[in-house]
């Protein structure tokens, strides 16, 4: 779900749609809405949406939180059993589990990791974008768009195609350059191949941030640079003091959007391990889907789910307060 | 779209590149002097970039024997077209491709005829409870799939539901649609409304002048959203993976399998992936300015 998981929120140039809008000069025009009258046009505009948003999303968060609170399983899904509250003990077991935690830290670290380089070079790539000649920029352009459209799970299999053990190219490449890493096998060590993991994930998502940051820069008014300039800032201050104050809501809202797409990685960790990610690989998406789909566990497996979602909380408030204070919601 | 990993090829000395939705483009560098050294890093990072992309198309044209040479050349010559037969034989391929579509564009023409009545109701009328609304479909959007899984599983399966296409077109409406409102809405918020009020003024219907003025400026805008819903749709894979049975699957579990069960047979595997790619990559181009740009409008004042 990346990259393009759900996808770029839009943020139109703002008009002021005061609904009492300027009465048209000339005849007085027939009141809007004349065939629809009344409140009630946009909600039965909105119902098809809000019924099946309802059906698709409401309905299975309920679900999930119930189903924290049960015991749920394979006996319970055929009705061979009934099921049974447990009020919070699926949350007891799972938060006593040192392997639970093990599993929380890996996924916070791998986030944060991935966040940390998507921004980075992202910004560096976007800053890059405005220095170089025309013939480059379409290059990059052409670079960065055709590795933003590749589906997750082709990209999947290319990655594990350039870092096999026995004929990748990376391997290849390593051991020209005077490195030993003849047969290197890059997922033994976790760490390697979480590196490996991480690159597939930045490389996914480091366009889509390269390109809108390059869009916003393009925006930052040359005169603001010019003046701090004339004061006498050095490239450094002029970046730190004009360019990413100007920037910082776009990097707000990137960033936050990233936390959420990475902490939601599932299937780049499940097909480079083959189906059946190992303990020390296991991700908070891969591990409430073990639970709830390899053990059967549906209980446990959206105790998870939740645990995942509650920790997501404070990411999705940030966002939408950013989309907010951009003035996007009127 | 392979040279963009081959900087050694000439390079096309073109006006600056379509990609870019920048309004203005700087023409001076501040300092000349450091252009040519950006231009080599900008040549480097596009190639690194590219780098995937393209081993994968390489890696499809070459013959078995030289996708496995321990020496691998950069060049697919001679080239070959044995690994795409293959890829068709290993396992069906087209019956997976079929449902991918259906479920894809069937999807998309849901979302689009629904999301876009929610669109003009949050675009065009003013009423209480707007704001929620909004709020609302913007948090939808942020809601991991992931999370979602075990009870949309069991809500199919009690639905009787599972395994069938009817069913994940439903669930994959979760994603297309708030997306396909959101950006509906912002194609709409800059058609002006003088437009319709004037059309009003002529003697139109509300509805009519929706019809006559607005849909037809609309209908780019719409294309757009329908071809990235599509794309959405078409790369999804775990509710595919988890809702559909191994022989009713989509294209992108095919691919998946593929991974899994012929690990080895990689040249084979990069020709699956390219024709499960290239389609996607082309109308991704086609749309990528219309859906991205504008994302950052407003948010940069000066």
């Amino acid at each position: 779900m990346m990259s393009a998981d759900t996808s770029t929120a839009k943020v139109p140039p703002q008009r002021p749609s005061s609904p009492a809008a300027a009465p048209a000069p000339g005849r007085a025009p027939r009141s809007l809405g004349s065939r629809f009258s009344g409140a009630a046009t946009p909600w039965l505009l909105l119902a098809p949406t809000m019924a099946v948003l309802a059906v698709v999303l409401g309905y299975p968060l309920v679900r999930l939180a119930v189903l924290s609170f049960q015991n749920f399983g394979q006996s319970q899904l055929w009705g061979f059993q009934p099921t049974e509250w447990l009020g919070f003990d699926n949350f007891s077991t799972v938060l006593s589990d040192s392997v639970f935690w093990d599993v929380v830290v890996r996924t916070i670290v791998f986030t944060v990791g991935a966040v940390g380089f998507t921004m980075v070079f992202g910004l560096l790539i976007a800053m890059l974008l405005i220095r170089v000649s025309g013939w480059v920029k379409t290059l990059m352009n052409i670079a960065l768009v055709a590795s933003w459209a590749m589906p997750i799970v082709v990209a999947v299999t290319v990655f594990k195609w350039m870092f096999d053990t026995d004929y990748g190219v990376v391997n290849w490449l390593l051991t020209k350059v005077g490195l030993d890493f003849d047969r290197h096998n890059w997922f033994i060590d976790s760490t390697q191949g979480f590196t490996i993991i991480m690159a597939l994930v930045v490389w996914g998502a480091v366009p889509f941030v390269a390109i809108t940051l390059h869009a916003g820069l393009t925006q930052v008014p040359k005169e603001l640079e010019e003046a701090a300039r004339m004061d006498g800032a050095g490239a450094f201050k002029v970046f730190r003091y004009v360019t990413i104050p100007v920037l910082k809501p776009i990097i707000v809202m990137l960033a936050t959007l990233s936390v959420i797409w990475d902490m939601g990685v599932f299937a780049q960790v499940f097909l480079m391990r083959g189906g059946h990610p190992e303990p020390e690989y296991q991700l908070l998406t891969t591990y409430s889907y073990d639970k709830a789909f390899v053990v059967n566990d549906y209980s446990m497996g959206s105790a998870i789910a939740l645990l995942t979602v509650l920790l997501l909380l404070g990411v999705i408030a940030v966002y939408m307060r950013q989309m907010l204070k951009i003035g996007e919601v009127e | 779209m392979t040279d963009s990993a081959a900087p050694r090829e000439t390079a096309v000395t073109e006006p600056p590149a379509p990609a870019a939705p920048a309004p203005k483009i700087r023409t001076k560098a501040p300092r000349p002097k450091g252009r040519s050294l950006y231009n080599l890093i900008g040549v480097a990072v596009a190639t690194i970039l590219g780098f995937p992309v393209y081993w994968m198309v390489n890696t499809a044209l070459k013959s078995d024997k030289d996708a496995i040479s321990t020496d691998p050349k950069f060049l697919p010559f001679p080239v070959t077209l044995d690994n795409f037969k293959r890829a068709l034989e290993i396992s069906d391929f087209w019956g997976p491709v079929f449902r991918s579509l259906i479920i894809a564009s069937t999807t998309v023409a849901i979302g689009l005829v629904v999301g876009l009545l929610a669109a003009l109701a949050i675009s065009r009328f003013a009423f209480r409870g707007r704001k929620v609304v909004i709020v609302g479909i913007l948090a939808v959007q942020m809601v991991p799939l992931v999370a979602m899984i075990i009870p949309v599983f069991l809500l199919l399966n009690d639905l009787g539901q599972y395994n069938k296409l009817s069913g994940i077109i439903l669930t994959y409406l979760t994603f297309v649609l708030p997306f396909t409102v959101w950006t509906l809405r912002g194609f709409i918020v800059n058609i002006p409304k003088e437009l319709e009020e004037s059309a009003m003024v002529d003697g139109c219907t509300r509805t009519g002048a929706f019809v006559r003025v607005v849909f037809p400026l609309l209908a780019p805008g719409m294309v757009a959203t329908a071809i990235y819903g599509f794309i959405q749709a078409w790369n999804e894979y775990l509710y595919a993976l988890q809702l559909l049975s191994q022989t009713n699957t989509t294209a992108t579990v095919w691919l998946g399998n593929f991974t899994t069960t012929r690990g080895t047979e990689y040249a084979p595997m990069m020709a699956g992936s390219t024709m499960m790619a290239i389609p996607v990559v082309i109308f991704f181009l086609l749309v990528q300015r219309r859906i991205a740009s504008g994302l950052t409008a407003g948010a940069v004042k000066g």
